[in-house]
């Protein structure tokens, strides 16, 4: 088996580390060697974040070369259209519509793309877009985007969506129960977003 | 040496980063002494061994006296580990270059992280050299669990050579993960110490005799590094060209050409010479990969090794796969790889700014108000005050360095700066890393500078860690804490030119730098509000704006929150014809915390309180 590699985008605050993290333990339970590492300098500053995750039977490189990421996982919508260069062909984006606007916009030295979505599907990549935030603020929690992120990825993983299930729910089991069931459904919501646009390719296209 | 503790092997891998690993494996090895000034991406070695209950640590003043901390524990016989960032490195080497000269008892390593890339410093310096200069072992680990096995290796090399080893790290180390087998732990009792003038007090009659011995070291060391099972020569199929590579470089030429032949350095200096000529005689051309100076290579010139490097590699930034492909394509006379990707897209940059309700925001929208000003600034996040919108830092150079800066500013001005005030802004920790020495002397030399010490309590820039400022050590319990009015006083500033203000009150911070710039003389200007990373910082009240109120006016957006949003831009042509720039605006409710720096500059008075909506009585705003 060749190695798989997961680039994660946002900005620093959203959770993208700690989500490549729990993708992370879900491949080491499964006896992959695993390396992950980000650019995340100033991450608390709202700078730009990406992390890498490389899994096989063998890494040595821990970084995903331009070109070679089997995934791309945007939690914000203008950092994934950054990052689309990153994906292989054949390649797929999991992108997150919201928006988060920089000072740098605001002052109005810089525009946001008018489609950042519509650019990447532009470059001939399959990408499928959801509202993570929504979805989280419709559970109750902003905070449960991350969770929508990882079960939107759930599916495209060379290993069963439930192996990467338990090691979400893994983090709140012992510390935090009554949190298992609200991320379980996050986790699903996420999974069915990306599955309903599998469904009806023609109504994403656009 | 140490003895083993029975049942102590972890049985499971574990998942770490370099730096964990790197604290991981002192802790192992029986470290009985930790000390460090944080700095990425060094920090979290002794964020992690602070969590460990069996050994002392401590964040220091700066990273001189934590090395100097390291050595006293090694002097009275205990293993011990300073970290720190490349920089720190140069603020600590007076004391390095001299205990190279005692050496060491204790095991003593000292992990250096350069910031390979540049992702957070002021330079990108390869310490490397250090290993040259000082006379000292260097390491490379290419990874996680080589940061383990390679911290473990350089308390062994350093109590059996009796000097100090150096554990390079870089960004692409410390903070990669990888799955990491720890070891036996071992137990490591201090032999106590022997009191001996000759050996530990260099003066120049004491210090002479013991050159000759740094010189025998070296032929020792570099006798041990050609049969180190560190630096292993990896046969390859492929022998057009033959690499040597250390650090995550060598991953990085492993991944790219799997078949090639590989000399790894993993103990690089001394630099094992006849080894490379080994594998120069086996390849038809060798290439050195080396982040991020041309140090290996030079050797080997010297050594009479033809080798290719930074005449093809770039010098600056990581080697990365991408990097290397091209150029080893280059000099086999092939075709360069054609890219497999979509284009690059063009997306705004996206800086890291300050945060939403940061005590230094009102600090450098006051700033940006003020004209004929000079302003030297400092190290650490209100660094961020030379970005947009502020624009309003002048120099950011090294730690404490705004001080001497501006005296010099002061001192050297001539009649282009004349009618222009002198600033300087820094932080608390910075201030007691090395910048109060800076004012006192700007107050024993009489210079005309005013000194905004922004006090938020923590090493902001770090995530927030303790210095002697916060009155609380690194495991966040009670200790003395600093009184920085006092201790400005005591350096000579007068108490009348020494103030204490809340930096969200913008009127008060506005006339204190208007007033105290026009004195000529020595003032500080102390902000007390605490970052809001921290424990310390209390939200209240988030803010809103009253849509039909807000008249585009744009003066909120100068104080540059992140909160704070843009909704509709317009054009609004003056009675003279002249056009004004629009800029409507929200603020973000649930980001914000209502520190009200937004609220004083808006002259409608169209911020109110988000819930339940009310008007605004803030500070010295009439409603």
């Amino acid at each position: 088996m060749s190695i798989t590699n997961i680039l994660v985008c946002g900005i620093g605050g959203q959770g993208v580390m700690t989500a490549t993290e729990i993708l992370a333990e879900a491949a080491l339970s499964l006896g992959y060697d695993v390396k992950k590492t980000e650019v995340a300098g100033m991450s608390q500053r709202g700078g730009v974040v990406t992390s890498h995750l490389r899994f096989g039977p063998q890494v040595l490189s821990p970084q995903i070369m331009p070109g070679d990421a089997d995934l791309l996982v945007g939690f914000e919508a203008a950092e994934a259209l950054r990052w689309a260069h990153m994906l292989k062909p054949g390649g797929v984006a999991l992108v997150n519509v919201g928006r988060l606007v920089p000072p740098v916009v605001n002052i109005g030295l810089y525009d946001y793309p008018d489609d950042p979505i519509g650019s990447i599907r532009a470059l001939g990549i399959e990408t499928h877009a959801f509202d993570a935030s929504a979805m989280a603020q419709a559970l109750g929690n902003v905070r449960l985007g991350n969770t929508v992120m990882l079960g939107a990825m759930a599916d495209r993983l060379p290993f069963p969506a439930g192996v990467l299930l338990d090691a979400v729910l893994a983090r709140f089991g012992a510390r935090k129960p009554q949190l298992v069931d609200v991320n379980r459904l996050a986790f699903e919501r996420g999974r069915q977003a990306v599955a309903a646009g599998e469904a009806q390719p023609a109504a994403l296209a656009g | 040496m140490g003895a083993s503790l029975p049942g102590s092997v972890a049985a499971n891998r574990l998942f770490l980063s370099g730096n964990e690993a790197v604290a991981l494996a002192a802790r192992d090895a029986g470290c009985r002494v930790a000390a460090a000034y944080p700095g990425t991406p060094s920090t979290e070695i002794l964020e992690e061994l602070a969590k460990y209950p069996d050994l002392y640590t401590e964040w220091s003043v700066n990273e001189k006296v934590s090395l100097e901390v390291a050595l006293g524990a090694s002097m009275v016989g205990a293993r011990a580990l300073c970290a720190m960032k490349h920089v720190g490195l140069n603020v600590a080497s007076d004391a390095l270059m001299t205990m190279t000269v005692t050496g060491t008892e204790g095991g003593l390593v000292i992990a250096v992280a350069d910031d390979v890339g540049m992702s957070s410093s002021q330079n990108e310096q390869d310490s490397r050299y250090w290993g040259r200069f000082a006379h000292l072992p260097v390491f490379e680990p290419a990874d996680a669990q080589e940061a383990y096995d390679m911290t473990r290796a350089a308390f062994a090399l350093s109590e059996a050579h009796r000097c100090p080893v150096i554990l390079r790290l870089t960004t692409r180390i410390c903070h990669v993960k990888g799955r990491v087998q720890p070891r036996e732990r071992e137990l490591h009792e201090p032999a106590g110490f022997v009191k001996d003038a000759r050996r530990w007090v260099m003066v120049p009659g004491n210090a002479k005799p013991r050159l000759p011995l740094m010189y025998q070291r070296d032929e020792a060391l570099r006798v041990h590094a050609e049969a180190s099972e560190w630096n292993p020569l990896y046969q390859g199929t492929d022998r057009r060209i033959g690499f040597v590579a250390s650090g995550p470089a060598y991953m990085h030429v492993r991944e790219a050409f799997p078949n090639a032949p590989v000399l790894k350095l993993g103990l690089s200096h001394p630099l094992p010479v006849e080894r490379a000529r080994e594998l120069a005689r086996q390849v038809d051309e060798v290439l050195v990969v080396e982040e991020t100076e041309p140090l290996v290579e030079l050797e080997l010139r010297a050594a009479g090794i033809a080798c290719r490097g930074k005449d093809v590699l770039p010098r600056i930034g990581e080697l990365a796969p991408d990097v290397l492909r091209p150029v080893v394509a280059g000099l086999l006379g092939e075709l360069a790889p054609t890219a497999m990707h979509a284009a690059l897209q063009t997306v705004f940059p996206r800086p890291p700014t300050m945060c939403v309700a940061c005590p230094h925001l009102g600090i450098y929208y006051t700033l940006a108000q003020l004209r004929n000003i000079n302003i030297s600034g400092d190290i650490g996040c209100y660094s961020l005050g030379a970005g947009q919108p502020w624009n309003a830092l002048d120099s950011c150079i090294s730690m404490g360095a705004s001080m001497g800066v501006a005296l010099g500013m002061d001192k050297g001005r001539g009649a282009a700066d004349a009618k222009k005030s002198v600033v300087a802004v820094i932080g608390d920790s910075t201030f007691l890393h090395m910048g109060m020495q800076g004012l006192l002397d700007i107050v024993w030399n009489r210079g005309n500078v005013t000194v905004l010490l922004l006090d938020n309590r923590a090493v902001g820039m770090t995530g927030g860690q303790e210095n002697p400022g916060t009155g609380r050590d690194i495991h966040g319990e009670d200790a003395p804490r600093v009184d920085f009015a006092r201790l400005c006083e005591a350096l000579g500033v007068k108490k009348e030119r020494i103030r204490v203000l809340d930096p969200y009150q913008l009127p008060v911070l506005f006339k204190a730098l208007r007033e105290e710039t026009k004195v000529p003389e020595p003032s500080v200007i102390i902000t007390d509000r605490p970052c809001v990373l921290i424990d310390h910082y209390e939200a209240t009240q988030p803010y809103k704006v009253v849509t039909d109120k807000c008249t585009g006016c744009g003066n909120c957006i100068d104080v540059g929150c992140p909160a704070i949003h843009v909704t509709r831009r317009a054009t609004e042509v003056k009675p003279s014809g002249k056009g004004v720039e629009l800029a409507f605006v929200r603020i973000e409710t649930s980001a914000c915390t209502g520190c009200g720096l937004c609220v004083q500059p808006c002259a409608p008075e169209a911020i109110v309180h988000a819930a339940p909506e009310h008007a605004v009585n803030f500070l010295y705003k009439k409603i």
